[in-house]
């Protein structure tokens, strides 16, 4: 038996030493809570973020369109049961996790509190909001805690294809008409600022970042990896013809880097706080649908129940 | 009825089947009851939807107007769509949609069992490579619905409910016309009287395992093939060719 002390040395040990955290190990309560909270948030983002996109695959434009968007949101909703089963090696269960979502407890990404109003919306969250989400992810396979490293390889894999599904579909429209062009440019103009704020608060001000660092759960700060995504996006849009929505942006010859206006976080508070144009919709919906498929799992559960009675019974006579 | 044009209106028939049972079973997505069958609605809607492109580039080749499969999938109006009526009426609830996959699969499994046989190459290859989803459709929704039969009264009773709902729309399966005649002696189309039996067979073994009835006697409604729908096809459509109905010619 280790005393407390050994313990906690040991986990610091595997931290400093790049092992990763396993389900069995020790680990402090606190990194516990704190992979608990972000696994799941991480796995409600995937899942709520169906539904923006869902709203789309019944007008999808052609039967390629339609096939792409419905695999691409069956992916995102298996990487939510992905890292639900991942949050749960830390000893949660789904139903609470989903319980904690409804209660407002659990958060999922504000990004999916926007509407998808045009079809162009497609392209830009494929494009932009995965593309930020990917930037994150990639940053994560180094992540101290094994499952959620493990989950993020094999999830990076799937998003890089979806960024190129929704980059597609704005290339196609930039080449379209004069509609599909002022579609696209439009939906850039809704989605670029969200997207950003995607990252989290600057690193000055972000409450999780210090610690999650220590324990090597988060491996670059929000601010690093926002800068990341700007480089690399900015340069594809203006490949296609689109204009960022930020007149003040430069170009920083010395640091080779795009230098953005100040983002408008007091927007990021309100949606992150409830007042988004959608945040009462996602949840309302999520909810909803729940409660009507109680009687479904309880069918299941209680065919399960007779079933293993069944056999009992075949068993003792 | 000339065979060219029957073939495409057979093509037609079986692609259109396929993409309002994918349509409806689009509508499932992020509304399931359960991560995993909300899944399981899509993966099926998927399949279909795949089919459906095939079956609609075939149609265009036959008709050889230079239109696209996309085009005769989006463009046409309600009278010109050649699917069964079970497929197009509305989701219900998840024992109404499991219900139709069910009775849907049953017919699609034999159908497309006798069409690998067919003396027409590209319908025999299509379904050779469709049969193995339509199968294992089948198979999961029946043990969907014998889990609901067996599983509270609740889903006993949905489920039920479910059955009396969607049978009157399966005799429309079997109903055959014109291109049916004129196919069937070529050797290219299945004679559908011929699938009945079976079909029967199978539904009623898993029907009789989840303990539900049938009500004898209902009236049925028939004429999915001739383009008689009910009114629930339009509205599918609305949503469905919004975008290629806004913006004619344009690319996506």
């Amino acid at each position: 038996m280790k005393t407390p002390e050994e313990r906690l040395n040991h986990f610091n040990a595997c931290i400093e030493s790049e092992v990763k955290i396993e389900p069995k190990d020790w680990m402090p309560d606190e990194y516990r809570k704190t992979m608990i909270r972000q696994l799941s948030q991480h796995a409600h983002s995937e899942v709520i973020g169906m539904q923006p996109e869902g709203n789309w695959v019944l007008r999808a434009p052609s039967l390629r369109a339609k096939k792409i968007l419905l695999a691409k949101i069956q992916d995102e909703g298996g990487h939510g049961l992905y890292l639900y089963s991942a949050a749960e090696t830390l000893g949660i269960s789904r139903d609470e996790m989903i319980e904690q979502l409804h209660s407002g407890k659990a958060k999922y990404s504000s990004i999916f509190n926007y509407p998808a109003l045009t079809w162009a919306d497609i392209g830009a969250i494929g494009w932009l909001v995965d593309g930020a989400a990917i930037v994150n992810q990639i940053s994560l396979q180094r992540t101290s805690y094994g499952p959620y490293s493990r989950a993020m390889v094999r999830i990076c894999k799937e998003e890089s294809f979806h960024q190129r599904q929704g980059y597609e579909i704005m290339t196609t429209m930039m080449n379209g008409t004069a509609e599909q062009k002022e579609m696209a440019q439009d939906a850039m103009n809704r989605w670029w600022w969200p997207s950003l704020m995607m990252f989290g608060p600057p690193d000055n001000e972000s409450a999780h970042t210090k610690q999650s660092m220590q324990w090597k759960i988060k491996r670059e700060s929000n601010d690093v990896l926002r800068q990341r995504f700007i480089d690399k996006t900015v340069d594809q849009a203006h490949f296609i013809g689109l204009t960022v929505p930020d007149k003040n942006m430069k170009f920083n010859e010395s640091t080779q880097q795009y230098e953005i206006s100040p983002i408008d976080w007091e927007e990021f508070k309100q949606v992150i706080s409830g007042n988004g144009p959608c945040n009462h919709k996602r949840l309302s919906h999520h909810i909803k649908v729940h409660k009507q498929g109680k009687w479904v799992r309880e069918a299941a559960l209680a065919f399960s129940k007779n079933q293993q009675k069944n056999k009992a019974t075949l068993f003792t006579n | 009825m000339n065979t060219k044009k029957a073939l495409y209106n057979y093509c037609l028939r079986l692609a259109d089947n396929n993409l309002i049972a994918g349509q409806r079973l689009a509508e499932w997505c992020s509304n399931g009851p359960i991560l995993e069958e909300d899944l399981a609605m899509t993966n099926f809607a998927l399949d279909y939807l795949g089919q459906a492109e095939f079956h609609y580039n075939y149609a265009a080749e036959l008709e050889g107007k230079n239109r696209s499969g996309d085009e005769i999938a989006f463009t046409r109006s309600e009278r010109q769509y050649f699917n069964c009526l079970l497929l197009e009426q509305p989701n219900g609830d998840f024992a109404q949609s499991m219900m139709k996959i069910f009775l849907y699969s049953a017919f699609a499994k034999l159908l497309l069992g006798a069409l690998t046989h067919s003396q027409d190459e590209r319908l025999a290859a299509l379904a050779t490579k469709g049969i193995k989803e339509i199968k294992y459709h089948f198979r999961h929704s029946s043990e969907c619905i014998i889990r609901f039969g067996n599983g509270t009264e609740e889903s006993q009773h949905r489920s039920q409910f479910a059955l009396n709902e969607i049978w009157p729309y399966t005799a429309d399966l079997f109903e055959m016309n014109d291109t049916d005649q004129a196919l069937i002696s070529l050797g290219i189309a299945v004679d559908l009287n011929s699938l009945h039996t079976s079909w029967l067979l199978s539904v009623n073994e898993i029907l009789n395992a989840a303990n539900l009835s049938v009500i004898h006697n209902q009236h049925m409604y028939k004429g999915g093939y001739k383009g008689n729908h009910t009114e629930h096809l339009g509205h599918l459509l609305c949503e469905m060719q919004y975008l290629q109905r806004a913006h004619p010619g344009a690319i996506w």
